[in-house]
């Protein structure tokens, strides 16, 4: 065990949040930093607050947005909406009553701070290192790539946060994970993170915060750190952490909500004393050689079900008996079979978006390889940018116009096609290469069939139509 | 809904897929409401209907549609339960439906927070007491186990129990029916001295 001199980056953060700590069955008190808010798990919330008589505590730590039910259709305003999807149009003037009523700043549609809630946390400078932050989406382990704790809550949970600004925890074990190396070219976050769940299962990290560790993850640049970290949920961890440092501060300093001046000093003397001592111990620990990774696909209908874009689908003689029948059952769904290549299996649609991937790097990674060519005959290609600035940026820096060029749907930001809340979505039968970060059945639509993989390879696949390895397209 | 728990006697819903993620237990098609109704419909709809909408033809074969298992209110399901997405929509669904309590190996932890905040008790068991519940209702799908949560025990079909863990706090407020904000708005004070020791840097307004 760590020794009390020692301590872990969680233990850290963990402990300046205590107002109450664990003792004989109860949980600890935990004060919470940051509360996201967006328009799907909050109303009822906000209705047992009303019920209560009670009011938000803390409307200054509280941020809400729009994100996924918002259309990303161009065309569509919220006159449109209404007629269109007057049950989420309900939800959304829900949200803003209850901001407005609350005095919650909130982001509604056409306002240019507007984007998925875990993409522009960061972006705005919201989220700084040693926070605690919670929103009610399983995704907020995003916010751990800037060195905050951050994971998903429920909705009576986020009753709770509202109403009292802190939440009753049972302590987690650590679970550092180590990368170590370089990574090849072709190879990026979204395959270091796939991989990761490919090796613990999707249950591997339960109970557990994972800290990722090493030096391929030490030389990611901010957002692909927060793929990383997006991802956590998946192995089953709710939240993960990277150490913060030099990268994170250039990141940090000078967006809107981060602190100034001799505020700015005095946070980076405060966040250079966050990361884990020398000689502290996690629970568990597992090791990865980045060096060896090559980009990953998804095959199945878990996280947990990726392989080496030029693998197979693993024989099912290969698979624990107990495992076989959902082994069996995923690949049953998703019309293939035990030992096929995906490579060169045609798609349907491509997907560049979502809290995991719609980041200005991951358009850039898409439209340098797209840049001069065009995506596939028949093929459907949307790029949902995960932010109004994002949006902007790409817009300006001329990237918009290399997917519209190629033949690409540029949208507007949302979570779009990830969940398939809003109307994007994929028709039953239907493939798709997906930057998002779920392939579970009907997930992007029901009886959609979802290949989850990186920006580079989404962007490959849009070329040819087909599952690629993108070192073929750039050779 | 009832948010209480103590004992429940009855017949299992035998669900042996592992990994059941929140998205098959409600789709997000379900979540735009905005209260916690309707939902029970929607429960496993893509595995329970044609077309994987309750306007479709049931489909025989899947668990909630076979008339054996149609009084079931414990779910028997395999490891991981409840993976994926934070959605509490799934134990709100789960409860509309009428389910009391979940069986199975392992749950993911935000489904096993959120389902006891909503009188939906989690009984994780080993693995040989899983497969025995399995064997036990396909060979007879009216086997009755009872579920004790103040002694914290699984009455095993073949006589004898299996003892269960489950969160001291979340049993005591499953106990007593109470919730968990009026535990946490008691601390007020000490909430109030935090936040006067710990100024934080943030304000959400400023941007």
């Amino acid at each position: 065990m760590t020794s009390p001199s020692t301590r872990t980056l969680f233990e850290k953060i963990w402990r300046r949040h205590l107002v109450t700590a664990e003792e004989q069955g109860l949980p600890a008190t935990l004060f919470v930093d940051l509360h996201l808010v967006h328009e799907v798990t909050s109303p009822q919330a906000f209705t047992a607050l009303a019920e209560r008589g009670l009011s938000v505590r803390r409307p200054d730590l509280t941020l809400a947005t729009m994100d996924h039910s918002t259309p990303t259709d161009p065309s569509i305003d919220t006159a449109r909406l209404r007629v269109l999807d007057p049950e989420g149009s309900a939800q959304l003037d829900r949200l803003q009553a209850n901001c407005d009523r609350h005095g919650i700043p909130l982001y509604a549609m056409g306002d240019e701070r507007r984007g998925i809630v875990h993409v522009i946390g960061p972006e705005l400078g919201a989220t700084q290192p040693g926070m605690t932050v919670v929103c009610g989406d399983s995704h907020t382990s995003t916010h751990g790539a800037v060195g905050a704790l951050a994971f998903g809550i429920g909705t009576s949970e986020v009753g709770h946060v509202l109403a009292t600004q802190c939440l009753l925890q049972h302590r987690p074990n650590t679970y550092e994970v180590r990368v170590d190396g370089r990574l090849q070219e072709g190879v990026v976050a979204k395959d270091i993170i796939l991989a990761v769940i490919a090796k613990l299962g999707i249950g591997g990290g339960t109970g557990h915060v994972f800290e990722y560790t090493g030096e391929a993850i030490r030389a990611l640049e901010m957002e692909g750190r927060m793929t990383v970290c997006n991802m956590s949920i998946e192995g089953g961890a709710r939240a993960g952490l990277i150490a913060p440092d030099e990268v994170t501060f250039d990141y940090l300093e000078g967006r809107p909500m981060a602190p100034s001046g001799d505020d700015w000093e005095a946070a980076l003397d405060d966040w250079r004393s966050l990361p884990t001592d020398e000689g502290a111990t996690y629970d568990r620990t597992t090791t990865i050689d980045g060096s060896a990774l090559q980009p990953m696909v998804t095959y199945g209908t878990n996280p947990g079900m990726a392989i080496p874009i030029a693998g197979a689908i693993p024989e099912d003689h290969t698979i624990e008996p107990e495992k076989r029948a959902s082994f069996l059952k995923a690949l049953d769904y998703m019309a293939l079979e035990p030992g096929q290549q995906l490579q060169g299996k045609p798609v349907d649609v491509v997907f560049v978006g979502s809290c995991t991937n719609s980041r200005y790097s991951d358009l850039l990674a898409a439209a340098n390889v797209l840049r001069g060519r065009k995506v596939a005959d028949g093929l459907r290609v949307l790029v949902v940018p995960g932010s109004d600035a994002v949006k902007r940026q790409a817009e300006r820096d001329g990237l918009a116009q290399v997917f519209v060029d190629a033949g690409a749907e540029w949208r507007e930001a949302g979570c779009s096609m990830c969940l398939a809340m809003n109307g994007d979505q994929l028709a039953p039968g239907q493939y798709a290469v997906s930057t998002s970060n779920r392939n579970f059945e009907g997930r992007q639509g029901a009886g959609g069939r979802t290949f989850l993989a990186s920006p580079l390879t989404a962007a490959a696949s849009a070329i040819t139509g087909r599952v690629t390895d993108v070192r073929e397209v750039l050779s | 809904m009832s948010k209480r728990f103590d004992r429940y006697t009855g017949t299992m819903a035998p669900l042996p897929i592992q990994n059941v993620d929140t998205d098959q237990i409600i789709p997000a098609s379900y979540l735009k409401v905005t209260d916690r109704s309707g939902l029970a419909s929607g429960l496993f709809c893509r595995w329970r209907y044609q077309g994987g909408d309750p306007e479709g033809e049931p489909i025989e074969d899947f668990v909630l549609n076979r008339p054996q298992h149609q009084d079931a209110r414990i779910l028997l399901a395999g490891d991981n339960f409840g993976c994926g997405s934070s959605r509490e929509h799934a134990p709100w669904a789960l409860v509309g439906y009428g389910f009391r309590a979940v069986i199975s190996t392992s749950f993911a932890d935000i489904f096993r927070s959120n389902a006891l905040k909503n009188g939906l008790l989690v009984v994780p068991v080993t693995a040989s007491v899983s497969a025995a519940l399995f064997d036990a209702v396909a060979a007879n799908p009216a086997t009755e186990v009872t579920i004790d949560l103040e002694a914290q025990t699984l009455s095993l079909p073949g006589g004898g129990q299996a003892p269960f863990e489950v969160d001291p706090f979340a049993r005591r407020c499953l106990l007593d029916g109470t919730d968990q904000l009026g535990y946490l708005l008691k601390q007020a004070a000490a909430i109030g001295a935090f936040e006067a020791e710990h100024p934080s840097r943030l304000d959400t307004r400023s941007a």
